[in-house]
């Protein structure tokens, strides 16, 4: 091993199962074992186990899709405020002289605690966990694609304008395709976020979902069950990450060449 | 009438943190008769970058003005296209998508457009690369697509500034004798920065020697050297004293440059 020498695909892929080997394997010894109470942490059969019944008899299906939809629907409101005027900020510095100060500090306002003002103002129905997640996504994307379309390459943009082109076609013909993988790695990073939001969202005043089914989980000391909705969570957002790369190899050719 | 007039353009930069201004180029007056091809050399700092630039729109002089046949220039256009020393292709757009660019923003009709990218592609020999992603390509194949796309625009003068600067000294000499070939048949004026003197003798009809801070003209030097140039004149007489000459000049304004640090 040295630094930075490649490995090869097969050996990448076989490390990187193997690592979950190892964790099942740990997790497995400390609970057969007997090391850890079972009221605390179940067994990995017993998740399995458990995960089956949710399934087949408590309709959890039904609970990932709505979480699915809340996640993916709060983050595309967001995405559809978010990346025009991120692209406009980072294009026009007087647009972001006057958003710039109030998105960063909105930023920092946790998306958490809006929880019982949003439930207040939107009841506990779909709108109140859409905005949860809106809020906690659009001032991160609005931020990071600004400062992204800001450092589009000064040469290239001076190129074009000595092609004849004016400043709209700068922004659209330059500034949006050269920074279009970023964009898009963005939206890719703050959806991962989006997750956590969902979760916070639906473990308060819901009856649906992943969330709600953990809460319920725990006033039956059902661990089983947690451990099950949480290796979901990392699942789909392991799926979601392959679909995102996949697709931005498709669409960014020029980037992968 | 000369086709580009450079009347008494200067540039002061203000003084950063409250330090003294900095005067890149002293105002400056220089006339580029119609298809002329001039070279401007001068050591790095001497403004000759400052001065194309501010021909290209892309920097505004402090004082005195530029005229493109007879009209002042106020900010960068097609008439005046621009090949930089950084390599500035689109990396999102293909070759062809990268000769195309000012055509497409001149709304020219796509067959038309083909047309035209087809026959630079041709020019610059680039066949079978127009589908290519500037990524996948040389250094060299990058600037003659870039000299492809600013041609493709039909501009009034072709400003380059030291675009070999960053190639190897092979591709260097074939990317100039490219560049002198597509000038010899298309005729077009042409004002080209570099500090090589070579280069700047090989392909000019004129070459501008320029001092450095602050930047001025030192000489005017015409090169009476036959078209077309082969090469081999780089070993001619009459090229050696020219380079001698021009070596004399550039050396004496290094050491002044050299000296101030």
């Amino acid at each position: 091993m040295r630094p930075l020498e490649p490995v090869s695909p097969w050996l990448r892929i076989v490390l990187g199962i193997a690592f979950f080997v190892v964790f099942v394997a740990a997790w497995s010894f400390a609970t057969f074992g007997g090391f850890v109470s079972k009221t605390f942490l179940a067994d990995p059969l017993t998740m399995v186990n458990d995960g089956w019944t949710l399934i087949a008899k408590f309709g959890f299906m039904t609970d990932i899709g709505m979480t699915i939809w809340r996640v993916v629907g709060g983050f595309v409101l967001a995405a559809l405020v978010a990346v025009p005027l991120g692209i406009l900020m980072g294009a026009y510095k007087p647009v972001e002289a006057f958003f710039e100060p109030f998105v960063s500090f909105a930023r920092y306002l946790p998306a958490s605690a809006f929880i019982p003002l949003l439930i207040l103002w939107a009841g506990i129905g779909e709108l109140q966990k859409l905005l949860v997640i809106f809020i906690g996504s659009v001032f991160q994307i609005v931020l990071m694609v600004a400062v992204a379309v800001g450092s589009t390459r000064r040469d290239l943009v001076e190129a074009a304008y000595t092609l004849g082109a004016r400043d709209a076609g700068i922004v659209r013909r330059v500034m949006m395709p050269a920074n279009a993988p970023e964009i898009a790695e963005i939206l890719r990073l703050v959806l991962g976020w989006a997750w956590t939001y969902v979760i916070v969202a639906e473990l308060i005043g819901s009856s649906s979902g992943i969330g709600h089914m953990i809460v319920d989980s725990q006033s039956l000391l059902a661990t089983g069950q947690i451990i099950f909705g949480i290796i979901v969570i990392g699942l789909i957002g392991l799926v979601s990450d392959f679909l995102f790369k996949a697709v931005n190899r498709t669409l960014f050719p020029w980037k992968f060449a | 009438m000369s086709k580009l007039s450079i009347e008494g353009v200067g540039r002061v930069f203000p003084g950063v943190r409250g330090g003294k201004p900095v005067t890149a180029l002293q105002p400056t007056t220089l006339a580029v008769a119609p298809n002329d091809f001039i070279t401007v050399l001068g050591p790095s700092g001497c403004g000759k970058s400052t001065l194309l630039r501010i021909v290209a729109g892309l920097d505004h002089p402090t004082s005195g003005r530029v005229l493109l046949d007879g009209r002042a220039v106020t900010r960068p256009g097609p008439d005046r296209g621009m090949v930089f020393q950084s390599y500035t292709l689109f990396p999102w757009l293909t070759v062809a998508e990268n000769i195309a660019f000012g055509l497409e923003e001149k709304r020219v009709a796509r067959p038309e457009q083909a047309r035209i990218v087809a026959e630079y592609v041709e020019k610059v020999g680039l066949r079978g690369f127009e589908h290519h992603y500037p990524k996948q390509l040389s250094g060299g194949m990058q600037q003659r697509t870039a000299i492809a796309r600013a041609l493709a625009n039909d501009p009034e003068i072709l400003l380059l500034d030291e675009p070999f600067g960053a190639l190897d000294n092979q591709t260097r000499g074939l990317m100039q004798e490219l560049l002198l070939g597509i000038w010899e048949r298309e005729q077009k004026t042409v004002m080209f920065v570099t500090h090589d003197i070579e280069e700047a003798i090989f392909l000019a009809s004129r070459v501008i020697v320029m001092s450095a801070r602050p930047g001025r003209i030192k000489a005017d030097i015409k090169v009476d050297l036959p078209h077309p140039r082969h090469y081999t004149v780089k070993t001619s007489p009459e090229f050696s004293a020219l380079k001698a000459r021009l070596t004399e000049e550039i050396r004496v304004e290094a050491v002044l440059a050299a000296a101030e640090h």
